[in-house]
């Protein structure tokens, strides 16, 4: 075995890759709220106490290592205690503790007051996506991974913020204290913004407070930081601080928005879509919200995911199929779509599913059908 | 009678002359010499698929984008890699140790319940196995990490869980009984005059150790029940909607969890703290408070669990309770690492391979321990947790503080086991590469978990790239670098230069006033211990 020439190709491994390499940080973010400013000192103070009681330690070992050698001709000394040096080396690790666990008490209270908040978002967590609720306000919705399925698979050029970029991103207004009440549809989820020095997890069932106040506007990129299945590594965190103006006319513009869109789907109740826009609509639906579990052929994972096509309840329980994609399934990973879709989705989607790969049932459901089946749970 | 005593004694004495031969004769020992190889060269076999999978990982993290696996089957590669890295290598193979070593320190005949001890060990490939087997279900094996989180483990998991509760349980009855013998060995067959403060610390260890499984793995077994009837018999201890509470599950799988970390680790210390004397050619420093603290350590492990769920929401009150005992760890973790400094210190040192394994551990096992430090203060936590940095720490204390213990006491008992020497410039070969490998491979995730890359994703942000590539080419060079050990061992169990009764100069206790290979049986007569 060739010790020196392994050693050159690891050494040629590390040499060569880092010229390649785009700007990873090598040390924790300073952040850029007075939180996250504070937990870096904290992250940095803590840092040089190891290096220095390493440098010690390791000194004292290396010097050791050299001087007191058997091929220096030395002979071993017999010593095997000293109370007073170990009491020494209990005593000074301890004070220095203490000199530790002071600021750190202090950042942690301070980060754990979430009083006073001006703006409070419900943040929840499901597989595999964000759900953003204004509570002041009548505005909620979906945060979804917009990295293409093609740069997952290599078949496109992956772009700048692969991973890290959604549909619709959270929009927070700068230096406001903002209040995120955290929970889960699903299993357990953690939100977090490295920016901000915010990482709490999403409970079913329970709800986590966290706070954050950005001074500066920009974009903030995070991830989800709690294994939750499958897609955990595809469901990240971007939220967009903007100037208190700014903030308040985009808010003004997504409620109205939201307004309308409401408005015009109880308008368009009526309307009948034809086969071929049911069946266009529901693959995009589909392909976007439901392969992920159900597979884009509809041959589910087996063991995990049910299959669609040929189960009796899409070709068969018309009622029972559009229930179960309006609320989910409890006691299952199936979760309900009635809050994420237009009700245009939902009857399109549904149309897909009864007739996609061999389902054949010819049904058409309408936004009509699916108002119906939402009346009737109400 | 006294006649039939011995004659039974004797006849006892001889009884391997008559004993099954080949397979019979592994299946039903109950010699703890037998056992003590049998778990050793389980836990290799284990350690190699378990690294097998951790290949898998590194393979599909080589470059951003999905290449090789699917995430579901990421999923179940880093779980079962988990579990049997912890219960299937590490555990086992210093169950072994003990089985080989701790009669022989003590001046003991064989363990104290030798029937348990063949039936300890033989029911583990049947955990592993089932395990294994539930890899290759409809839907995959369990695919929710080694810590099996509530509710992805009950409502979102698949049926494979059943054989993920029931190969746990196998594995908790087994340490159990592994525990059980130790105690009762280490308490009762201790030769006369082998009084407590003259215990080697590797049987000091093992018996605190030993002490700690069986607190917590019945813990083990009461939260993977839980997690069966609540995903197949409608119980709710997770499940809000019946009145349950998921985060109840982190508590009770951390209270069993901490614990098994200083069951991982303390074992270690005994090793390294056999093995610098005998190179450095002077006694440990500080017996007593090397004794004091290993007691100290086990007894914090139980309480400062909750500092792996510092983000789970806990009161104000619970996060500095549980900073403050996880910062106190680091006194008498750090009274260690001086002992061991200052046993080194004015002493006559040669760099035999055991040696440089214990010299690699505590410099390594330090860099884990500052980590853990860091990992401690919580509002810092809530910045590391769950993201690489918490794994570069925990493989620090693992691979580069367990393993590398393990592979010191390999090479340090070798010659005992096998009667000869392994090849030393093999074995340097395999620490070297090994000492290189390992810190390419672990140095470098500090940096992505600061960078804010969160553990357990199959794909990453493209700013990641780089610095994972390097972690992978690390991974390959140590995962090859591991079958260098294997023909180390292959090669002494085979032949070579016949070993003395102490091949090694400075090195102290019962076990080497045996000749090498340690006959069958050892100490029938109690040595005198003055």
């Amino acid at each position: 075995m060739d010790l020196k020439k392994i050693g050159l190709c690891w050494l040629a491994a590390l040499v060569t890759i880092p010229s390649q390499a785009k700007d990873m940080p090598l040390n924790l973010s300073q952040g850029v709220t007075d939180i996250s400013g504070q937990v870096y000192d904290l992250h940095m103070t803590i840092f040089y106490i190891c290096c220095i009681i390493g440098f010690i330690v390791f000194g004292a070992m290396f010097y050791s290592i050299v001087r007191h050698r058997k091929s220096r001709g030395v002979k071993p000394a017999n010593f095997h205690e000293s109370t007073k040096v170990e009491i020494l080396w209990t005593a000074i690790p301890f004070m220095i503790l203490i000199g530790m666990a002071i600021p750190a008490t202090k950042t942690l209270i301070a980060m754990e007051n979430s009083d006073d908040a001006e703006l409070t978002i419900q943040v929840t967590g499901s597989q595999w996506k964000w759900h953003y609720k204004y509570f002041e306000h009548d505005l909620e919705f979906y945060s979804v991974l917009a990295t293409p399925k093609k740069q997952i698979e290599n078949k496109l050029a992956k772009g700048e913020n692969y991973l890290l970029e959604v549909d619709r991103p959270l929009v927070i207004p700068t230096n406001t204290k903002v209040r995120f009440l955290m929970t889960s549809d699903d299993v357990i989820h953690s939100w977090w913004v490295p920016e901000f020095a915010v990482k709490k997890d999403a409970n079913p069932g329970f709800i986590n407070e966290a706070w954050t106040n950005v001074p500066k506007p920009g974009i903030y990129r995070g991830q989800c930081a709690e294994l939750c299945g499958k897609d955990h590594g595809f469901m990240p965190v971007v939220v967009i601080a903007k100037e208190q103006a700014e903030f308040d006319a985009w808010l003004a513009e997504q409620v109205a928005k939201q307004q309308a869109r409401e408005a015009e789907e109880q308008r368009l109740l009526a309307m009948q879509l034809s086969e071929q826009e049911l069946m266009d609509l529901g693959k995009r639906t589909y392909d976007q919200f439901c392969s992920a579990c159900h597979q884009p052929n509809g041959q589910g994972l087996p063991g995990m995911f049910p299959a669609l096509a040929g189960s009796e309840m899409v070709t068969q329980d018309r009622q029972g199929h559009i229930d179960i994609v309006l609320h989910g399934k409890a006691g299952t990973a199936m979760a309900g779509y009635g809050k994420q879709l237009s009700l245009k989705e939902l009857a399109a989607v549904v149309t897909y599913e009864r007739n996609a790969w061999g389902n054949n049932t010819g049904e058409l459901i309408q936004a009509a059908d699916v108002q119906a089946r939402k009346n009737a749970a109400d | 009678m006294s006649s039939v005593t011995d004659q039974t004694l004797d006849h006892d004495s001889h009884d391997h002359h008559h004993a099954p031969k080949g397979l019979m004769r592994w299946l039903l020992t109950t010699n703890h010499k037998d056992i003590g190889t049998l778990y050793l060269i389980f836990a290799f076999t284990m350690f190699l698929v378990g690294g097998a999978m951790a290949m898998v990982i590194r393979a599909e993290l080589f470059q951003p984008g999905l290449q090789l696996v699917e995430p579901n089957f990421f999923n179940q590669m880093t779980t079962v890699h988990g579990l049997i890295m912890v219960f299937g290598a590490v555990m086992p193979a210093f169950t072994g140790l003990a089985n080989w070593m701790i009669p022989m320190m003590i001046g003991a005949p064989d363990m104290a319940l030798p029937r348990m001890n063949n039936w300890s060990f033989w029911i583990l490939p049947f955990a592993f196995a089932i395990l294994l087997a539930s890899l290759f279900m409809e839907g995959g094996g369990p695919a929710f990490g080694w810590t099996f989180y509530a509710p992805l483990s009950t409502t979102y998991s698949n049926d494979s869980t059943a054989l993920f509760v029931f190969a746990v349980h196998i594995m908790g009855i087994s340490s159990i009984m592994g525990a059980i013998n130790v105690i009762v060995t280490i308490v009762n067959l201790r030769a006369p005059g082998m009084t407590w403060m003259k215990l080697p610390l590797f049987v000091w260890t093992w018996l605190i150790t030993a002490f700690l499984l069986i607190a917590v793995m019945p813990v083990l077994a009461g939260v993977v029940t839980m997690v069966l009837t609540d995903k197949y018999f409608g119980t709710s201890f997770f499940d809000a909607a019946g009145g349950g509470d998921p985060v109840m599950f982190q508590h009770i799988f951390w209270f069993f969890g901490h614990p098994e970390v200083y069951i991982m680790i303390l074992p270690s210390f005994g090793i390294v703290s056999a093995i610098i004397p005998a190179f450095a050619r002077k006694p440990l420093f500080g017996y007593a408070s090397m004794v004091y603290a290993t007691a100290s350590i086990a007894g914090l492990s139980f309480i400062v669990w909750a500092h792996h769920m510092f983000t789970t929401g806990m009161p104000l009150f619970g996060e500095l309770f549980f900073m403050y005992c996880t910062m106190l760890i680091a006194v008498p973790t750090g009274v260690k690492v001086f002992n061991w400094v200052a046993t080194m210190w004015r002493g006559a040192m040669t760099f035999e391979v055991p040696m440089l394994f214990a010299l690699a551990f505590v410099i390594l096992f330090t860099i884990g321990g500052f980590s853990g430090l860091m990992l401690a203060i919580t509002p810092v936590d809530f910045q590391y947790h769950d993201t690489y940095f918490v794994v570069a720490h925990f493989h620090y204390v693992l691979v580069s503080g367990a393993i590398f213990s393990i592979y010191a006491a390999a090479y340090y008992w070798l010659p005992k086991w096998t009667g000869y020497m392994f090849d030393e410039f093999l074995a340097k070969a395999h620490f070297w590469c090994s000492l290189i490998s390992v810190n390419i491979l672990f140095f470098p995730m500090h940096f992505l978990g600061l960078a804010g890359m969160p553990r357990r994703i199959p794909d990453y942000a493209l700013q990641f790239a780089d610095v994972n590539q390097i972690v992978s080419i690390g991974g390959f060079a140590f995962g090859l670098s591991q079958l260098i050990f294997l023909a180390v061992i292959v090669k002494a169990a085979r032949g070579g230069e016949k070993a003395e009764a102490k091949p090694w100069e400075g090195a102290e206790g019962l076990e080497w006033t045996v000749p090498s290979p340690a006959p069958y049986h050892t100490f029938e007569t109690p040595p005198v211990i003055k």
